[in-house]
């Protein structure tokens, strides 16, 4: 049996999340692997940018307050770390791994990149089509700032049989950061496709963490979670057949039950019976769920098909200027008070000539459930204590964004009475766009250093 | 009565494409959802995030369905205007759509 835990689900998750994982597959004694997953659609161009900044920047900065305090523990019981956390430079990301496993007294420390994910500037760009679910967009080869695709499991169980201790990759698919400890440990084959369609589903219910332990789940009175605080990451349990049970830490507070499991199996998948990864096609239709004992729940059936022609890309453009800003109402009146504000907002812009998408929130009574039309809250008639205003406007430029987000101040001094509490906040952004690449044009390079 | 009390649900976005997972409390209550939770009235609930398309597909042996909604996002997590580009919050959209109770339960709000 294998075991694979996961210690982040996300850019942002708890850094003391790995600690109880990493002591429950040193306990067990077996032969383990832990995961990291750190990269999101979005970080994968901010890195960039940071790397375009600064050479030895460009990966996850929270990697190493991640590792420094369970790198020991997973050398001394052979427990390899396999992160995506290397985002925009994976090889400075080694280096700081092999700097702290120095600080750390830990010698030769064999750390290995995967890199081939970056195809900026390779003929990778030539050949793309639109994802079905963008049909319409457009590559601009001249403003691309991150184009990366999706590498499987293999090279990562390549690095792992070649004997790396921490897998640094860029962009992969996140499910491969627990195929390939399985692939390798088992040694299966690249087209036994039912197997590797399990190990893929379990690396999704593991990829983001506690989502699967009880954490994203509560709903008080509903669906009730104990110990939020101090939620167990996720632990799979593998055997060579494919079969997987979902566990945690014994301990920790969340739980895993079927309700957990279900909410993740699905979570960011549009057809269940054709989920798209490198390495297979996963079939989840079939899948049935057993509550083997209390927080283990057992998945069968995940069933598999040939891994598609085309890789999935991520390809980041500059997306414009946001300007946003923020001002709350409270006591009598405020819901007209907080209207008059937002007609005020909209009729300066209009005034000082500022162009781009406008948008009004009332929150406390339309907001995130809210269109950028208005609908829902020319319906609510809600009358709330307290509500507070959000105007934000999408610029192609910085001037008009800051210009907007101005007006939301001036409301101090010439807006309704009693306006109070305001936040502004101007960022430059991001568009991304997935297109498909032919198989053939990418070219996945591992290499170990030490 | 509400969708909230039959059925608990999370949302995932990928670009500008929202799915919603949406699974019965209690198993027995799936036909119910699978009869009157459909792709005609969760476009219409979604009708002021400017939804396009809405794709059911039914999952009987998890007793759920995945709702997978084309254009609701506006822009998705980096374009939109939304405090909640992700659409994470969208999934308690889906249930407060009213209906009907469940034949045999008895009550009904």
């Amino acid at each position: 049996m294998l075991r694979i835990g996961c210690g982040s689900g996300f850019s942002g998750d708890r850094l003391d999340a790995p600690g109880p994982v990493v002591a429950a597959l040193a306990a067990s004694g077996g032969p383990a692997a832990l995961m990291l997953e750190v990269l999101g659609e979005r970080t994968l161009a901010l890195a960039q940018g940071e790397r375009l900044k600064n050479p030895e920047a460009g990966y996850e900065p929270m990697l190493e307050p991640l590792l420094r305090p369970i790198l020991a523990t997973c050398r001394a019981h052979r427990i390899p770390i396999v992160t995506n956390g290397g985002a925009a430079n994976p090889r400075a990301a080694a280096r700081a791994v092999l700097r702290l496993a120095k600080e750390l007294g830990l010698e030769d420390l064999r750390v290995a990149v995967v890199e081939g994910d970056d195809v900026r500037g390779t003929d990778a760009l030539d050949d793309l089509s639109p994802w079905e679910g963008e049909p319409g967009a457009v590559m601009e080869k001249n403003r691309v700032i991150a184009a990366n695709v999706y590498l499987g499991a293999q090279p990562i169980a390549q690095a792992l049989r070649d004997g790396a201790e921490v897998v640094i990759t860029g962009r992969c698919s996140d499910p491969a950061l627990a195929l390939g400890p399985m692939i390798a440990h088992f040694g299966w084959s690249e087209d036994d496709w039912d197997r590797l369609a399990a190990g893929t589903a379990c690396g999704h219910l593991l990829e983001c963490g506690s989502q699967v332990t009880g954490g994203y789940f509560a709903d008080p009175g509903v669906k009730d979670v104990e110990g939020l605080d101090e939620t167990g990451f996720p632990i799979a349990e593998i055997t060579e057949d494919g079969g997987f049970v979902i566990t945690k830490p014994e301990g920790t507070g969340g739980l895993v039950d079927l309700r957990t499991v279900k909410e993740q199996l699905l979570y960011e998948i549009h057809d269940p019976a054709a989920y798209l990864t490198p390495d297979v096609v996963l079939d989840l239709t079939g899948v049935e769920l057993e509550q083997e004992g209390k927080d283990r729940v057992r998945v069968r059936g995940c069933r598999g098909k040939p891994r598609p022609d085309r890789l999935k890309a991520t390809v980041s453009f500059p997306g414009g200027w946001l300007g946003e800003g923020e001002i709350s109402y409270a006591g009598p009146n405020a819901r007209a008070r907080a209207e008059l504000a937002g007609r005020t907002l909209l009729d300066r812009a209009r005034r000082l000539g500022l162009e781009g998408r406008a948008r009004l929130d009332l929150i406390g009574v339309a907001s995130v459930h809210e269109g950028d039309s208005g609908t829902l809250r020319g319906h609510r008639r809600d009358e709330p204590d307290e509500i507070r205003l959000r105007f934000s406007l999408a610029t192609e430029d910085r001037i008009p964004a800051e210009r907007a987000t101005r007006e939301v101040l001036a409301l101090y001094c010439c807006g309704p009475a009693g306006g109070g509490g305001v936040r502004m906040r101007v960022v430059d952004r991001v568009r991304t766009l997935s297109f498909l690449v032919p198989r053939e044009r990418v070219h996945p390079v591992v290499e170990i250093l030490s | 009565m509400i969708l909230h009390e039959l059925a608990h649900a999370r949302s995932g976005d990928k670009g500008n494409r929202l799915n919603i997972a949406l699974f019965a409390l209690d198993p027995a209550h799936y036909p119910h959802l699978a009869a009157r939770v459909t792709e005609e009235r969760v476009k219409e609930l979604f009708a002021h995030r400017g939804c396009s398309k809405v794709v059911r597909h039914d999952l009987p042996r998890l007793h759920g369905f995945n709702f997978v909604l084309d254009d609701v996002l506006e822009g998705g997590v980096n374009g939109a205007l939304n405090l909640d580009g992700h659409g994470k919050t969208l999934s308690f959209l889906l249930l407060g759509m009213e209906i009907e109770p469940p034949p045999g339960s008895g009550e009904a709000r």
